[in-house]
């Protein structure tokens, strides 16, 4: 890329950022007490979960840092507690605050990996169902109708269920997050393929679409420089909503002993462990991470319907 | 009507074929029964030999044709976790599943729907604001920590409930009912609780939606028009027209309590179909997987085409969209 091109682009993106920043959604966003604290908390964890080293008080991958003395520490306000260690530590004197950021690492990196690539898939499935139609819309679309029979939530354990079959507990083990990743994914692209063809079917009818056509140029240009970005708001709508399903799915499928081993705990994975300490009494260990992700969950739902109301044009 | 009953029905028949070609790939290429049977000290000779006698040397057509029959039958072949017939496994879990997820729906509509109305009708009271705050945080809380967080406060803080299991069972012929004992009924309670939850969120706002779109509508301003009282023009005009998408949808969730039931199950250690299916996925039990897929495909087939049917029965709008374009979502 030469330098007369970055400018170009650099002039391009600050353009379209001044754009956004006039547009009503912003305006509207400033308005909504609730959406910019559910968009405060979502950034929070978003950088946690990209800093760990920096909002994390201990570092929990040192194991030589980790000191028993602190095993099973209560919160700070609790008779016993200690400053040093908020919400306690577990049963390695392992800060649960320290923890519950590092899992959130992996929680996040799970469920946005799998919704970038649900999304991927389901939208070009989309595409090409609404704007070829005939087999192709058929095959995908009754495809897309036998696996909506089944709630996400099956097609993922199935999913890893056959992985497992297939190659084996080691193997599985090894490549634990891709398969959590594809698992999660798999089950939801549908979601985004339904809201696609039916949003492309109606654009591909439109003037500008059959003009592009006429007038030769290459269909799959016509098809993600025309179409594409004349169908991209709900997929963001949408998106928003199943980031919210994949971390729920992430923590659920953790939480069996079907996702994130123990040796590289997730959210979910935190609370299945610390759940085998409830019963004795040291709480702290599974509710804690529980309850971080229940606030993250509610979070992203607040800032999804949001979304869904500000852009859709029939509620203004 | 007829070719839009048949339509549906073929529908439902393909999906349905689709799930058991499915079942049986899995089934034939992921478990080797033969290797599961030998051990994997048997020689090439005495699996050549087991094969032949097993019918798995023949053309895959015929196989997939044979896996069909014996499927219809009832005749899923043998669990690898638990060595016993996959068939007679699901029939003993089958009771607990039901009574669990029959529960748990029941408690969503009974507390949903009034709380559905209550927040329509009275939306700027302090109490419906609540309601529906308390039922976004139902939405947004994952199953298992729901369950988790019951655990804790009813069982290990306050000792009230029962942690895990079905309590007392008596058996009914086949059928074991945790209904008929008192340990049984506690047992149950946060079990169904659990799962009813984001039932009782979902069906609130539905309800809540749609009686606010009903409102609006001119026959609900005439009824009040004509003096009627308002509790009157709310339960007779406004509640009735809105229970046929609610009815619809209630059915089609209850496929969702079921693969929620699977997580329930897990953490109460209820012992259902879910937790049965949950420790086979963990096993990688080819032959329960497989019946599983085929035997959820029937059941939520079979609640898909009947909430379609009766959605058919009941709005008659439909039938003209039916005729014009594929059946109704």
């Amino acid at each position: 890329m030469n330098g007369s091109s970055v400018a170009t682009l650099g002039h391009q993106i600050a353009r379209t950022s001044a754009r956004v920043w006039r547009s009503d959604l912003v305006s509207d966003f400033l308005h909504a007490p609730v959406a910019v604290l559910s968009f405060a908390i979502v950034l929070l964890y978003v950088l946690a979960a990209a800093f760990p080293s920096v909002f994390a008080p201990h570092s929990v991958t040192d194991l030589a840092s980790l000191d028993f003395s602190d095993a099973f520490r209560p919160p700070a306000w609790i008779a016993g507690g200690d400053i040093r260690f908020v919400f306690g530590a577990d049963d390695q004197g392992r800060d649960i605050l320290s923890a519950i950021i590092y899992g959130l690492r992996i929680s996040l990196f799970v469920s946005f990996a799998a919704v970038a690539i649900s999304l991927l898939i389901g939208v070009v499935f989309g595409l090409l169902a609404g704007f070829f139609g005939g087999w192709i819309d058929a095959l995908i679309m009754r495809a897309a109708d036998v696996q909506l029979t089944f709630p996400a939530m099956l097609v993922a354990v199935l999913i890893d269920g056959v992985v497992r079959a297939a190659f084996g507990e080691r193997v599985h083990d090894q490549f634990a997050v891709w398969i959590l990743i594809m698992a999660i994914a798999l089950s939801g692209w549908v979601q985004y393929a339904r809201t696609v063809r039916g949003l492309t079917l109606v654009e591909s009818g439109r003037d500008y679409v059959q003009a592009a056509r006429l007038s030769g140029r290459p269909t799959s240009f016509v098809l993600f420089r025309h179409i594409l970005p004349n169908v991209a708001t709900p997929v963001f709508v949408v998106a928003t909503i199943q980031l919210a399903v994949a971390i729920i799915l992430e923590a659920t499928l953790s939480f069996v002993g079907l996702g994130i081993p123990p040796t590289q705990p997730s959210l979910g994975t935190l609370i299945r462990v610390g759940n085998g300490y409830l019963l004795s009494g040291e709480w702290w260990l599974a509710i804690f991470p529980g309850l971080a992700l229940v606030i993250l969950v509610l979070a992203v739902n607040l800032l999804g319907d949001w979304l869904r109301d500000a852009l859709n044009p029939r509620l203004k | 009507m007829i070719s839009y009953l048949l339509q549906r029905l073929g529908q439902s028949l393909l999906v349905l074929f689709i799930v058991v070609i499915m079942a049986f790939l899995l089934f034939r290429f992921l478990g080797d029964p033969i290797v599961s049977i030998l051990g994997a000290n048997s020689t090439g000779m005495q699996r050549d030999e087991l094969r032949r006698q097993m019918g798995l040397d023949a053309p895959l057509i015929v196989q997939f044709f044979e896996y069909l029959w014996q499927t219809m039958r009832g005749d899923f072949g043998l669990s690898y976790r638990l060595g016993q017939p996959v068939a007679r496994v699901l029939l003993e879990r089958a009771p607990a599943t039901i009574e669990l997820a029959t529960s748990g729906l029941l408690l969503a509509l009974i507390i949903g729907i009034p709380a559905g109305i209550y927040t329509a009708i009275r939306g700027r009271s302090i109490a419906s604001q609540l309601t529906l705050g308390v039922s976004l945080i139902g939405i947004s809380m994952p199953s298992f920590f729901m369950g988790m967080l019951l655990i804790w406060i009813f069982s290990i803080n306050l000792g009230w409930l029962p942690s895990f299991g079905r309590g007392e069972t008596v058996q009914l012929g086949w059928w074991s009912t945790g209904f008929a004992t008192r340990s049984g009924l506690a047992a149950l309670v946060m079990p169904a609780l659990t799962i009813s939850v984001f039932q009782i969120a979902m069906i609130m706002r539905l309800v809540r939606a749609e009686m606010l779109q009903v409102m609006r509508m001119e026959y609900i301003r005439f009824a009040k028009a004509r003096g009627l009282s308002s509790r009157s023009v709310y339960i007779h005009h406004a509640l009735r027209n809105t229970l046929v998408p609610v009815i619809t949808i209630t059915g089609l969730q209850f496929g969702s309590v079921i693969a929620f039931a699977a997580i329930t199950e897990s953490v109460f250690q209820w012992p259902g179909l879910g937790l049965l299916f949950l420790q086979s996925v963990a096993a990688a039990d080819v032959p329960m997987l497989a019946a599983y897929l085929v035997l959820i495909a029937v059941v939520f087939v079979t609640i898909n085409l009947l909430v379609d049917l009766s959605y058919y029965a009941i709005d008659p709008r439909i039938k003209t969209m039916a005729e014009q374009k594929g059946p109704a979502a």
